[in-house]
């Protein structure tokens, strides 16, 4: 399903590109990282297309582990082996944990402070709206196809509104999902 | 600080790490668990406090790892906490998708991807729906998300402006 493109145009970032890249998405990932990383790796430097970038977050879900993190593992070891998935992910983590610790340094002292805490409570509710709009931008594609929105509904459904444990849903609605667009494509 | 204290943190998150389908929020009870209840590291209200710092700093969301670690153990609990939870999973994430990789023109492999594509946009708005839960504490945040989603889509202002003008409205007393 992925796009062709001519050769001359793929993109080949080295070692210290992913380093970059992911590390300029650590810094900026406020109320996570996904949006950042989506806008960087397809927007910006154009690394993935837009259809790449959701077969990729497509099977990182599916593994263990933070999703953005196995992003970021696959990209690097895409393009440049086992040296750029170390590379992309020091990048990504490195400057976000630094800053964990010095704000949780700083907490004690300023916690009971109101326009700190207020402000927090007003970048958390702007850093899921960021989410809301990269999460439309993702889904806006499959509207052409019925049964794939079906799909994106029953999934929403299961997992934000019945609250079912992943480990369970998620084997169920794979396979029937596959199954489904199999049957429909056939 | 002992050396076994960083092994039980290691032995812990590392297998936090292979038990976080669907990213890091599924785990946080369980980690909860191990952290309070196991280990008595700290108090419930400690962890949800870590919790609430981690979310509002930049970074993946499994940033309250390496808080809950420097709680326990200083930097070398972070840095402990941080690799033990990427380690196993981004190993396993390695291999799978050298595979998924070499396979990408083979039928069965677009048959899957095609299915996934659907429950991956549901999943993404799932963590959308329950994060704005999480932070509409009241009707001024829920506006603040609902203005931020459509600038967010519609201006080409950048990203860190919209978020810096939310957190200022924030403090000097608009919102929260």
């Amino acid at each position: 399903m992925s796009e062709t493109r001519p050769p001359e145009t793929r993109p080949d970032p080295s070692v210290f590109d992913l380093f970059l890249g992911f590390f300029i998405v650590g810094v900026c990932g406020f109320g996570g990282v996904l949006p950042w990383a989506r806008r960087m790796i397809v927007e910006q430097r154009k690394w993935l297309t837009p259809t790449e970038f959701t077969e990729m977050l497509g099977l990182c879900q599916f593994l263990p582990g933070g999703n953005i993190m196995n992003v970021t593992i696959a990209l690097g070891s895409r393009f440049r082996g086992i040296p750029g998935a170390i590379a992309a992910i020091v990048g990504l983590m490195a400057a976000p944990v630094a800053i964990v610790i010095c704000l949780g340094a700083v907490y004690d002292q300023y916690a009971g402070f109101p326009p700190v805490r207020r402000a927090f409570v007003a970048l958390a509710a702007a850093a899921a709206g960021f989410l809301l709009a990269m999460s439309w931008k993702i889904v806006a594609p499959l509207r052409a196809n019925p049964w794939a929105v079906g799909i994106a509904v029953c999934t929403f459904v299961a997992i934000a509104v019945v609250r079912l444990p992943m480990v369970m849903a998620m084997p169920v609605l794979a396979i029937g999902s596959t199954l489904i667009l199999w049957r429909v494509r056939a | 600080m002992t050396g076994f204290l960083l092994i039980d943190l290691a032995i812990v998150f590392g297998q936090l790490s292979l038990l976080a389908f669907g990213g890091a929020n599924s785990v946080i009870p369980e980690m909860q668990r191990q952290v309070v209840d196991v280990h008595h590291w700290m108090t419930p209200h400690d962890f949800a406090a870590l919790y609430a710092l981690a979310q509002a700093a930049p970074g993946p969301n499994m940033m309250v790892v390496s808080l809950v670690g420097w709680r326990v153990g200083g930097v070398a609990g972070a840095l402990v906490t941080t690799t033990a939870v990427l380690l196993p999973s981004s190993i396993l994430t390695l291999g799978v998708a050298g595979v998924w990789y070499r396979f990408k023109d083979a039928d069965w492999r677009k048959a899957i991807q095609a299915g996934l594509q659907p429950v991956t946009a549901g999943l993404i708005m799932a963590s959308a729906a329950l994060l704005i839960v999480s932070t509409t504490v009241d009707w001024q945040a829920g506006l603040v998300t609902l203005i931020a989603a459509g600038l967010f889509l519609r201006s080409k202002l950048h990203p860190l402006l919209i978020l810096a003008v939310a957190a200022a409205a924030g403090a000097v007393g608009l919102v929260g």
